[in-house]
């Protein structure tokens, strides 16, 4: 058995005077999907940000495919482009195409000829089905399109980790099923996934780990069926209670 | 004492660079200190170049080594991430210092401790200090203008009664709120009206006439400032409307009626109501030079008045208009009811701008022979029996103006974040 | 009107003006038309707005970004700067230089030379003059530079969407817009010799300097208040906009693996400008606007010399401040213009 892809030790966080992540220890093996729960200001979204150093950790140590995050930061961006990140409010750039926004990393990053690139982004667009679209504009979109083409715009870079946080929270309810749909096939071709979501259904579907958290600390972590079964903590039961 | 290295600080051995550096940055800080406030060189035995560059080459050194990554201090970690991240930041942060203490010394002994402001004439500024003196002896002036000494009692009623007056509303009771829109935007400008026509301005009533020409200063600051407030506001939001409207005469009307009068500076504007507006009307009617003066600024700033304005109305999401005519309202209950309060709202910190530009503005009224306060210390500054103070006189200016100023920009900060919580 | 005795009529123009300006960009004197008089007036008003333009963009700008450095002394004095210099009236601070400052300036025969060749005295800056031989030859090097850096570009560019080669842009670019000129130097036979300003005595207590340039301090103080002035309006507009542009975006082209200067120049600085530069632009036209109070100071721009002396000679009021208006109208409606076509132009489309 190789190496876990995400190794996580002792890792804390404070902001200021708050600590918002405690004592997080985690192992990510390729290929699997983790879904992270819990309530907010549990500092879910602050786990995952640390993973591609959107926040950086001040004691402990997090180790991406090989490489241990510091300060160095010749490292974070050969990193960044190994972990692809989707947001909750989408961040697609205005001012750029939908194509333009997926060939913009590879041509800049990657040094990718653009005819290249844009093959790649069209194939791309195409698995996540909104591949009409590539010449229109963010603002000229629905929130499930932008999301969609977030998603795409990410595996452009063909990273080896997604991370997702809390994708569909800002859709209209009968768009997350469109966004879900593309990140369970995504799941499916084999892709790591880490995803910070409210959506139980997609965590039963496609999930083979559900870790919860609250206060900062990892409550609980099990395998889906187990968790969902059989959860140990009172405060996963009482979470759960209230979201299913 | 293991891996010293002075390029790396780091926290192993905390103690030697965190005394080290705080001890040279203090020094520097020292040096310029004595040099500025006592006057004592104490690298005079460098050449003045390098003594000069000296503080801050040793500030930047200690500077650098107290840059200590995650000391578990957390004022020194406050500090580092805020002033210290880098060698520039912390050359400006020296720079600024330093700057800060080469400046004051200067400074305050021209302010305070040199000036002088006992005495009756020129002869009692001897001291190379302010001479407030000046100030104080022509401290009426720049307040009246030449407005008559034995009648600046009547200013002075009416300016009371004014303010008096503005804060009916703070103490109105729940009855009368509603009718404090109509007090405002009718009723006060009226009686502020009539208190400057028969006590200002006097001729009748027993008091004796004191013609436009002779008012000046602060109180003709005032006066200028208030009417062409009250009146470029009202003008303002009807061109904005105007410019809105689906008739085509109205609208091209509004849009030349904007462009024009933001197009061309103030200067030539009251260059036009001086000299070409007595032209226009017919003979014998004399319009006086301030009521030129007001038509004009209350004309020119009720074009940018109705661009902020049409901003706000813009912004107002189209739902808006929607629900108030599906309820049944006309053009003008929609606007007085539902469009204006949420458009005025949105916009308060442009008009406040706009009202700040008009204060600033109203010295430009000089080309008309019209001296509000900045006009008055050019006159005095020419005095032959006062001449040289300029600078006491404009810096006297600057601080009136800028204290004005500033209440005005914050009340309208405080005014927006009220309104910003009460949706 | 006419009863009034009032003729009517732009004729005018032609007649001899016979007054004298004092600072003009151009060949002018008493014995020229009225025409010309308003050609030096307007020139006046143009260069005293260029160079305005210029020096509040540069402060603007950096006292913008200073405005939003994490460093809290930093922060604090680009507030400073802005607070105090904003809630002054601009024609109180034109005559504090004029009549305060400047007035502080020793008298040319007590100057000391800046750097051995500036002097900046009482009656004004006294710079060296430039005395150029095969200037052309000069010209046509920076155009040759220009030409080549735009070649390049095109060239860097087709490489990079072709073979995903990337070269050095800016530095090529620079070092070109460097080495040509200088190349002119070189072999080309430009030459440059400066003519230094030279202290003569006219009188016993009369001095003034001879050759060179000597800038008026009427120009020096107009060109003092107006950039300081406007120059906190465009930083509270470049402030503005790089606030705009959400810190999402910041972070999503982080996330896709851009360097720091990547995510500036692909992401931020465009957005940023789309909100900066409308109101920035009306900040110049303002500038222009605002020049005209150089009559308070006597500088001769179009409003002093056309609207001023010009008017109270001919007594011409309505063509000579409708002509004035017309100016001013024309300069900020083709601005105007070009600001609405701009916009048009890189509007981010929406649905």
């Amino acid at each position: 058995m190789s190496d876990p892809i995400i190794q996580i030790k002792d890792m804390n966080k404070w902001f200021g005077d708050f600590q918002v992540l405690k004592d997080i220890n985690l192992e990510v093996e390729k290929n699997k999907k983790i879904v992270v729960c819990g309530p907010s200001g549990s500092g879910k979204s602050t786990l995952i940000r640390c993973i591609n150093r959107l926040e950086e950790h001040q004691k402990g140590t997090i180790v991406v495919d090989g490489t241990e995050l510091s300060e160095d930061t010749k490292n974070i961006e050969t990193i960044r482009a190994e972990v692809g990140m989707v947001f909750q409010q989408f961040n697609l750039f205005p001012h750029l195409s939908i194509l333009d926004n997926c060939t913009l990393a590879p041509i800049w990053v990657k040094k990718t000829p653009k005819k290249q690139a844009e093959e790649l982004a069209m194939k791309q667009l195409e698995q996540v089905q909104i591949v009409d679209q590539a010449h229109k504009f963010p603002g000229q979109l629905s929130g499930g399109q932008q999301q969609r083409c977030a998603i795409a715009r990410a595996l452009c870079m063909e990273p080896k980790i997604m991370l997702f946080d809390e994708p569909t929270s800002a859709l209209d309810p009968e768009m997350i099923k469109e966004v879900l749909d593309a990140m369970v096939n995504l799941a499916k071709a084999g892709m790591t996934m880490i995803v910070v979501t409210h959506e139980m259904g997609f965590a039963k579907e496609v999930a083979d780990e559900v870790i919860f958290m609250d206060e900062g600390m990892i409550i609980e972590k099990a395998m889906t069926k187990e968790f969902f079964a059989n959860p140990k903590s009172d405060r996963t039961k009482l979470f759960l209670s209230q979201i299913l | 004492m293991k891996n010293i290295n002075f390029l790396k600080p780091n926290k192993q051995n905390f103690y030697v660079y965190f005394y080290t550096g705080i001890a040279l940055f203090a020094l520097s800080v020292l040096d310029v200190f004595l040099s500025s406030f006592f006057e004592i060189n104490t690298t005079s035995f460098l050449p003045s170049s390098i003594s000069f560059i000296l503080p801050i080459i040793i500030g930047t050194i200690g500077l650098h080594l107290i840059r200590i990554e995650y000391s578990g201090i957390k004022s020194l970690d406050i500090i580092n991430k805020n002033i210290n991240t880098n060698t520039f930041n912390a050359f400006l942060t020296l720079s600024i210092i330093f700057l800060i203490i080469k400046a004051t010394p200067p400074a305050m002994s021209w302010f305070v401790f040199d000036a002088t402001i006992s005495g009756d004439s020129k002869e009692a500024c001897t001291s190379e200090g302010a001479c407030w003196t000046y100030i104080k002896i022509w401290f009426n002036r720049f307040v009246y203008g030449m407005y008559p000494n034995e009648y600046q009692w009547r200013i002075n009623i009416s300016f009371i009664l004014l303010i008096g007056l503005a804060f009916v509303g703070y103490f109105s009771t729940e009855g009368l709120k509603k009718y404090l829109t109509l007090y405002y935007v009718i009723i006060y400008p009226i009686i502020a009206f009539i208190l400057i026509y028969y006590l200002i301005s006097g001729g009748s009533l027993g008091l004796d006439w004191v013609e436009t020409g002779a008012w000046g200063g602060l109180s003709l600051t005032f006066i200028v400032s208030f009417f062409c407030l009250i009146f470029c506001f009202p003008i303002g939001m009807i061109l904005a409307l105007g410019r809105r409207s689906s008739l085509p005469t109205i609208r091209y009307f509004s849009v030349g009626f904007i462009e024009f009068w933001r197009g061309v500076p103030l200067i030539t504007v009251l260059f036009m109501s001086s000299v070409m507006f007595p032209m226009f009307l017919p003979d014998g009617f004399f319009l006086d030079k301030l009521v030129r003066v007001i038509i004009a600024i209350s004309l020119f700033e009720a074009a940018y008045v109705a661009e902020v304005i049409r901003g706000g109305l813009q912004a107002l999401p189209r739902g808006q208009y929607d629900a108030a005519k599906s309820l049944g309202m006309g053009y003008w209950k929609m606007h007085i009811f539902v469009i204006l309060p949420q458009a005025l709202k949105l916009v308060i910190p442009g008009i406040a701008n706009t009202f700040l530009a008009l204060v600033k503005d109203t010295p430009l009224i000089f080309v008309v022979g019209l001296l509000e306060i900045v006009g008055m210390l050019n006159l005095a500054k020419t005095n032959p029996k006062w001449l040289g103070f300029a600078m006491e006189g404009y810096v006297f200016a600057a601080i009136i103006f800028w204290i004005i100023c500033y209440a005005m920009s914050k009340y309208s900060y405080n005014l927006e974040a009220k309104y910003k919580t009460e949706r | 009107m006419a009863n009034r005795g009032i003729d009517f009529g732009y004729g005018f123009l032609t007649q001899e003006s016979s007054f004298d300006v004092q600072f003009s960009l151009i060949d002018y004197d008493g014995s020229h038309s009225y025409a010309r008089a308003y050609l030096v007036g307007l020139l006046n008003t143009l260069l005293v707005s260029f160079i305005g333009i210029i020096f509040s963009t540069i402060i603007g700008v950096v006292v913008g970004i200073a405005r939003l450095s994490p460093n809290y002394l930093i922060e604090k004095t680009a507030a400073f700067y802005v607070e105090f210099f904003r809630n002054i009236p601009l024609l109180l601070q034109i005559f504090f230089w004029y009549f305060a400052a400047l007035r502080a300036l020793p008298l040319p025969e007590k100057t000391n030379a800046i750097f051995g060749v500036f002097y900046l005295t009482i009656k004004g800056l006294y710079v060296p003059a430039f005395i150029w031989t095969n200037l052309d030859i000069f010209i046509y090097s920076i155009i040759a530079a220009i030409v080549s850096i735009i070649v390049i570009r095109t060239y860097a560019k087709n490489l990079r969407e072709n073979q995903g080669k990337h070269i050095p842009v800016f530095s090529t670019s620079l070092a070109i817009l460097i080495i040509l000129p200088l190349l002119s130097f070189v072999i080309g036979g430009v030459s440059l010799s400066f003519e230094i300003p030279v202290l003569k005595q006219l009188a016993k207590t009369a001095f003034i300097y001879e050759g060179g340039v000597g800038i008026p301090p009427e120009l020096i103080a107009l060109t003092l208040a107006l950039s300081l002035y406007t120059a906190t309006f465009i930083a509270e507009c470049v402030r503005a906009g790089i606030q705009g542009v959400g810190k999402g975006q910041k972070e999503a082209a982080a996330s896709i693996g851009l360097n720091p200067n990547q995510i500036l120049k692909l992401v931020v600085m465009p957005q940023a400008l789309r909100i900066i530069i409308p109101p920035t632009t009306n900040q110049y036209l303002n500038l222009t606007k605002n020049s005209s109070l150089a009559a308070a100071i006597a500088y001769p721009d179009l409003v002093l010399v056309f609207a001023g002396t010009a008017l109270m000679q001919t007594g011409k009021a309505i063509e000579i401040v409708s002509i004035t208006m017309l100016t001013y109208l024309s300069i900020s409606l083709s601005i105007s213009v070009l600001m609405n076509w701009y916009n048009k132009k890189i509007a981010i489309k929406e649905k």
